[in-house]
């Protein structure tokens, strides 16, 4: 036992990188939702790649270690205290045995995630440690954590000599509250009409309060339909296509109003209309939006959204090299 | 008396009322005490009772009934 929960937070889950490859059998491969920070966590504290960490929604946890750990945490502006101390984040640090770990209001951002050194140590479901709590499996008991619960953290050997290690300022995020998100349109996008996806491409939405793992559903304009005789097999809405996969990040409009893009908690697959995908790289641009922010979505080519991971990739490479 | 704020720990909606059929949990100008609601915040699909920390009569509501809030924005202001 390593991190005893004293509060829990608004939603605290274990993610890693996720339970891809079970499209097939209808699973979503939750994961988390901004794999950059993520990612940098465990480069910080010097942990495998795929590591499970905590990723905090809006309001944090309360957690206090009952043995000294190295750790790290990035992300949203969600300044961390030890002790009451308001302590760094993009950096690593050390905590003692009894140290309490505590967050003070977002500023910026929506999610930040807590390396430790060595990794949460849940049981692994599926090749993965992520939670997945629409189903409750993976991650703690298959649920956020709760008052009270304690994690063991996997061992690390010594990682003192990590600490005060921190990520370069040109490489740590600024999160707008207004962010534009580039999106392939597709794959059922012909049932929009031209002039609604203008508007949908228009428009700046803003995020509501159903904005979760699972979807993040928008506000601000509405979309029409082209006209057509329902198909076999689809539903009535005209929003209704045959059934076919969700990719995640993909944009569906149930009903033409509020458009929701699918995350990694979504609906594997269904009968609405997909009219469009948000990019890989701007998903984790998309993690760090909040209710009531405000979005644009940027038609781009499939050219721009590989070289933006490629990108990203290159950059993560030399974030990591840089902290080795 | 020194004025005091209760805050919303997370962004959303904020709600004085347990549902559309009631009244409001507290008027200005009621007094409240510790622990007791003063309202809700809606987000992620769930409703959240925003609990005021300290005995105190409200003085004044800064953010009306199903206004957007942010995190650590003042909500009620407690004498």
């Amino acid at each position: 036992m390593a991190i005893r929960v004293k509060q829990p937070g608004l939603l605290t889950t274990v993610q890693d990188t996720g339970r891809f490859g079970e499209y097939a059998i209808g699973m979503p491969p939750s994961g988390a939702m901004d794999v950059f920070s993520y990612q940098v966590g465990n480069y910080l504290v010097g942990n495998e790649e795929g590591a499970a960490g905590l990723e905090i929604t809006y309001f944090g946890p309360e957690l206090e270690f009952t043995e000294s750990a190295v750790i790290a945490v990035t992300g949203a502006e969600l300044p961390p205290k030890i002790n009451g101390e308001e302590a760094p984040t993009w950096e690593t640090l050390a905590v003692q045995e009894g140290d309490v770990l505590s967050f003070d209001y977002l500023k910026s951002g929506a999610r930040s995630y807590l390396a430790v050194a060595g990794g949460i140590d849940v049981p692994v479901f599926m090749h993965s440690r992520s939670t997945y709590t629409l189903i409750g499996l993976g991650g703690h008991e298959g649920r956020a954590l709760q008052e009270g619960d304690e994690l063991k953290v996997g061992e690390s050997g010594d990682r003192s000599d990590r600490v005060g290690k921190r990520v370069d300022d040109d490489h740590v995020p600024a999160y707008s509250d207004a962010p534009e998100l580039r999106v392939i349109i597709g794959l059922a996008s012909y049932r929009l009409t031209e002039e609604s996806m203008q508007t949908f491409l228009n428009t700046e939405w803003t995020v509501t309060p159903d904005a979760d793992r699972i979807g993040y559903r928008y506000r601000g304009g509405e979309l029409e339909f082209v006209e057509r005789e329902q198909p076999a097999g689809a539903g009535a809405d005209q929003a209704n296509v045959v059934d076919f996969g969700y990719p995640i990040g993909s944009i569906q409009v149930p009903g033409g109003v509020e458009p929701i893009v699918l995350n990694n908690d979504a609906v594997t697959g269904g009968g609405y209309a997909t009219i469009g995908t948000v990019i890989s790289v701007d998903r984790d641009t998309l993690a760090q939006t909040k209710t009531n922010d405000k979005t644009r979505f940027r038609s781009v080519g499939l050219d721009e959204a590989l070289e933006a991971r490629k990108k990203r990739r290159r950059q993560m490479a030399e974030i990591k090299e840089a902290l080795a | 008396m020194a004025e005091k704020t209760v805050k919303a720990p997370m962004p959303g909606t904020f709600y004085r009322r347990p549902d559309p059929e009631s009244g409001p949990y507290v008027e200005e100008g009621g007094s409240v005490s510790a622990g007791d609601t003063i309202g809700l915040v809606e987000v992620m699909k769930s409703f959240h009772e925003i609990k005021a920390e300290e005995d105190g009569t409200v003085s004044k509501f800064l953010v009306g009934d199903e206004e957007a809030v942010s995190a650590g924005q003042d909500l009620v202001e407690l004498e």
